[in-house]
């Protein structure tokens, strides 16, 4: 089995609107946040197969980076769950109207 | 790697290759039973299993030290911390019937919509063959060093300045966490 860019892309794209319709349609907050993971993972993996198939390790490097930004988007999106759940016991986004949002 | 010559821009090939197949797969179908479970605990163990499997992909795709900081982190740091606040928040109110909003059908004609050029476009074109280097990923000044050696020279000299701006962010992110915890003195529970 032969494997080029493209069939990295198609992966790397079909993790992305996974992640991408979970953000729509899931109601739990924390699998929201979830889901905006699984876009991340998806955009790392663009990342490591250009970076494959440049044969150059700036991809690699802009791949930590992102997992820092994901690091610290999952520390400052689980302290708003605790947030929410404080002020409305509930974790369901579509409860959290107040801003006709 | 015998048969990158015989096809041109291949990234995988014989038993990598198809290693990267049921990778492929199995965080695709990790991916989609993240959306689709009901318990939010389950949603986070099938998210490992998918970051998982994702730094097996980078692993094949010589970025051994990527894989492990995706372990490290994703793994490690970042799941514990979500199946701590699935812990803290009370399991009544996140065990919840109706998973999906009502509108999800056109949630799912637009996801389709927004993938179907992307899929169309790498359906049709080819990318132009690159004669691949693996070396690159190991070689420090000539010398063969692996590669987290590699990554860190890279890291530490080109990209020293955002290196230290992702601190500063870390830094400013876990103010952030600590402010929006904090139990604050007028709000009774």
């Amino acid at each position: 089995m032969t494997i080029t860019i493209n069939h990295f892309l198609v992966v790397s794209f079909l993790l992305f609107s996974i992640g991408l319709f979970g953000v729509l349609v899931r109601r739990n907050f924390l699998t929201v946040l979830m889901s905006v993971e699984l876009m991340m993972n998806a955009v790392n993996l663009n990342l490591i197969a250009f970076s494959k198939r440049l044969s150059d390790l700036t991809g690699q490097v802009f791949s930590v980076f992102v997992i820092t930004i994901a690091a610290g988007e999952a520390a400052i999106g689980l302290a708003l769950t605790i947030s929410l759940f404080r002020q409305r016991r509930t974790l369901n986004v579509e409860e959290a109207s107040t801003m006709q949002g | 790697m015998t048969g990158a010559e015989t096809v041109p821009g291949a990234l995988l090939t014989g038993g990598a290759g198809w290693a990267f197949v049921v990778f492929a797969v199995l965080a695709l179908g990790t991916a989609v039973a993240v959306v689709v479970a009901k318990n939010p605990i389950h949603s986070a163990l099938f998210l490992l299993s998918s970051f998982l499997v994702v730094a097996c992909i980078f692993i094949l795709q010589s970025a051994e030290f990527v894989g492990a900081v995706q372990i490290l982190v994703y793994g490690g740091g970042i799941m514990v911390l979500f199946l701590f606040v699935i812990m803290l928040v009370h399991q009544r109110t996140v065990r919840e019937t109706v998973a999906f909003q009502h509108q999800w059908d056109i949630a799912l004609l637009f996801v389709i919509a927004f993938l179907l050029p992307f899929l169309y476009v790498l359906w049709t074109e080819r990318f132009p063959p690159i004669a691949p280097n693996p070396d690159a990923f190991r070689t420090v000044r000539g010398r063969i060093v692996g590669n987290t050696e590699a990554v860190a020279w890279v890291l530490y000299r080109d990209y020293l300045l955002p290196f230290e701006v992702a601190s500063v962010f870390l830094l400013v992110a876990m103010i952030g966490a600590v402010v929006l915890g904090k139990r604050s003195a007028e709000k009774v529970d």
